[in-house]
């Protein structure tokens, strides 16, 4: 897909007029928060699970090459084949060679985002492949021509009465007076339309939630139950997913799940979790005959034994985004590329880099929310700094701003020079405002001043008043 | 290509990760945990004497919007599906696998037409036999094999599914060493369903909608206490 993440802030822009969007944005407050709330709340372990949880990562990821090794090994005994891509192209090339070999016309989706980093729809398309989504979010936003908004709710970003304008327009077999006006309905119908595909797929692609090294298993976490029908019916199973996924026994997949599920959808447990180990036995009566598992690195390895490895723990539940008020106000198309909100601005820049993906990192308020709601206790906020400052030493910020930190910088590593600077520039900006006591217009600050007015400073410095409190004790 | 491309990948990450351990040790750890397989913080929730844990396993499936009977001995199970067919005003058919407990039942006493094997896609109602029970969550543990057609978990409008008293555990973690003990460690069959209620979406403006790709209704049926 194209990147338009350098123009976040347009794209911002755009959305926060956009009527429809901001309508639809709303259910992601009311459907999300709540629910996770009452969900962890129930739990009276959850936070000790967090731990856990983040535990089990850590250690993974301190041993990954031994445990891709065990995984690799386990998938091969079960028969199945394990392709190692090192990147987006490698990644589509192999899922063709798979396909072209197997001469698939069609395939079958459940729900990924490792599809949606590598293109692999438009991919197959341009070789004459069929893709059909089968999570309703995700064939929604396939007969739109868009790509998805949000990690676990692809279409949050469409209204219901969008939907109906869409399954009018694309599914011209039936009748044109049929009602369509309930959601349920409009359910009803996807579901009709799916169940002829999935048998006649030759292929069923899916992601993978876990890898589990123990056993060679991959693990998909669904409600709707598309997944499972995508990976049973295909001839073929093909599962995407990248080397982080790993965890080492079954065990620790029990205590993920755990916290996955409600910091998704606030569920205690998602309907079907289902684990998959090689392809159908001799005597089993259904499943696909060949299991194969893509497992994609695309700048992770890279970002192992750096300050971005934490975010090798994500396992992409949507809290941070559903928790994030700039998520809130200008929704996941905003950030321009697959995944939006607090994870993407920290996981974009490092996987097609911060020129590409430079002002992600300060789509954020620094609130912390995000870091406190992430299940695997990733600090967010401190990795979108790294990478500001990252962007600062190279140079990619505007010069404006640059000039404005390095100013600062000067002044904040001399904290006399400073007091003594503020305390001269505080009382004349307070002069210069006026009786109305805000700037529509100041030189340097047309960013802040082109939507809104600065309001003047008081009169002294906050270190000036913060001497006369007696050190902050008289406000106690 | 590919072989090459997983050295380039493990060699990677052995750089960006190694240096910090000596590989010895290192493959020690990671054989030491494979073997272990701690099972970590287990919920007090499911942690309860048999009859109690039997209660939450039914209170929690109920939550999940599955509906649950509970019958003393397989005897009663044809009874117990033609009754709840019957209650939903459902066509009294039925398509199951070929598992030797499902077999067993005599369903000659009920007006029930069986059909055998993995689900067309046609069949209304579904039968499977779990081989385990979470009572923490109220969910299902169905194994893939001759016995269980997968494609009777997802296709059938339907799904009814027994589980016994004796399968049903407080957590996931208790059901592992179950499985090595009947597969082997580090094997496992070709699919391992857990189902928690009857599926669902929220797709559209995140309102919950039951019945999405898979049955619309999961009815269980616990047998024994
Ligand atoms: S960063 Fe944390 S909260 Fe966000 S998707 Fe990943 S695991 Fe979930």
């Amino acid at each position: 897909m194209q990147i338009t993440s350098h123009t976040f802030k347009a794209n911002g822009v755009k959305a926060l007029a956009d009527v429809d969007l901001q309508r639809a944005l709303g259910h992601v407050e009311k459907g999300f928060i709540e629910k996770r709330q009452m969900a962890v709340d129930a739990l009276p372990e959850f936070d000790a699970l967090r731990d856990r949880a983040v535990a089990i990562k850590t250690h993974v990821l301190k041993h990954l090459d031994l445990y891709l090794e065990t995984y690799a090994k386990a998938v091969e005994a079960a028969g199945g084949t394990v392709h190692w891509a090192e990147d987006a192209d490698h990644a589509r090339r192999i899922v063709l060679d798979i396909a072209r070999r197997r001469n698939a016309k069609t395939v079958t989706k459940g729900k990924t985002m490792i599809s949606e980093e590598i293109g692999l729809n438009a991919f197959l398309e341009e070789n004459g492949i069929t893709p059909i989504e089968t999570d309703l979010g995700e064939y929604i936003i396939q007969l739109r021509g868009e790509h998805p908004s949000h990690i676990i709710a692809p279409a949050v970003h469409v209204n219901r009465d969008q939907v109906e304008a869409d399954f009018r327009r694309v599914h011209v077999d039936l009748a044109p007076d049929r009602d369509l006006t309930e959601p349920v309905l409009l359910l009803a119908e996807a579901r009709q339309m799916l169940r002829q595909a999935y048998g006649k797929a030759d292929i069923g692609i899916t992601g993978a939630n876990f890898l589990v090294a123990e056993t060679g298993t991959s693990v998909i976490v669904t409600n709707e139950g598309n997944g499972d029908l995508t990976q049973l019916l295909g001839k073929c199973h093909v599962v995407l997913a990248s080397i982080e996924k790993i965890v080492p026994t079954l065990e620790d997949l029990s205590q993920i799940l755990r916290v996955l599920a409600r910091s998704a959808t606030g569920q205690e447990m998602s309907v079907y979790t289902t684990l998959s180990t090689g392809p159908r036995r001799s005597d089993d009566p259904d499943g696909p005959e060949e299991y194969h598992v893509v497992l994609l690195d695309n700048g992770r390895s890279n970002m192992l034994g750096t300050e971005f490895e934490e975010m090798l723990r994500c396992i992409r539940c949507g809290a941070c985004m559903n928790h994030c008020p700039v998520y809130h106000a200008v929704g996941g198309h905003s950030y321009g590329w697959v995944y939006p909100g607090p994870m993407g601005a920290v996981l974009t820049p490092s996987l097609i880099g911060v020129d590409k993906a430079g002002h992600l990192p300060n789509a954020s308020t620094f609130c912390g929310r995000c870091e406190s709601v992430c299940p695997m206790k990733i600090p967010l906020p401190k990795l979108m700094r790294h990478w500001r400052e990252k962007e600062f030493e190279s140079h990619l910020q505007p010069r404006a701003q640059r000039w404005g930190l390095g100013v600062w910088a000067f002044f904040a590593t001399r904290p006399r020079l400073y007091r003594l600077a503020t305390s001269f520039v505080v009382p004349l900006l307070s002069r210069l405002a006026g009786s109305r006591r805000r700037f529509a217009s100041l030189p340097l600050a047309e960013g802040w001043t082109q939507w809104r007015d600065l309001p003047a400073p008081e009169g002294r410095t906050f270190m000036q008043q913060w001497a006369e409190t007696n050190g902050g004790e008289d406000l106690v | 290509m590919t072989a090459s491309s997983r050295d380039a990948i493990l060699s990677r990450v052995r750089h960006a990760i190694g240096g910090r351990v000596h590989d010895e040790a290192r493959r020690e750890v990671v054989a030491m945990r494979l073997a272990e397989a701690p099972a970590g913080v287990i919920p007090a929730r499911g942690q309860r004497p048999r009859a109690e844990l039997l209660e939450l396993f039914c209170t929690m499936a109920g939550r999940a919007s599955a509906s649950v009977t509970r019958i003393a001995g397989y005897d009663g199970v044809p009874e117990a599906v033609a009754e709840w067919l019957r209650a939903a005003n459902l066509p009294a058919t039925l398509r199951l696998g070929a598992d030797p407990r499902l077999a067993a039942l005599d369903f000659s006493a009920t007006a029930l037409q069986l059909s055998h094997g993995a689900s067309s896609g046609d069949d209304l109602n579904g039968l499977s036999h779990a081989d385990g029970g979470i009572a923490e969550t109220g969910t299902l543990m169905l194994l893939s094999g001759a016995d269980n057609p997968t494609s009777l978990n997802f296709l059938p409008e339907n799904h009814i599914v027994l589980v016994h008293a004796d399968d049903v555990v407080g957590d996931m973690e208790a059901l592992w060493p179950r499985l090595r003990a009947r597969f082997g460690k580090g094997l496992m069959p070709r699919s391992v369903n857990f189902v928690t209620g009857p599926s669902r979406s929220a797709d559209i403006e995140q309102t919950l909608l039951l019945g999405a790709h898979g049955p619309r209704a999961l009815h269980v049926i616990l047998i024994g206490d």
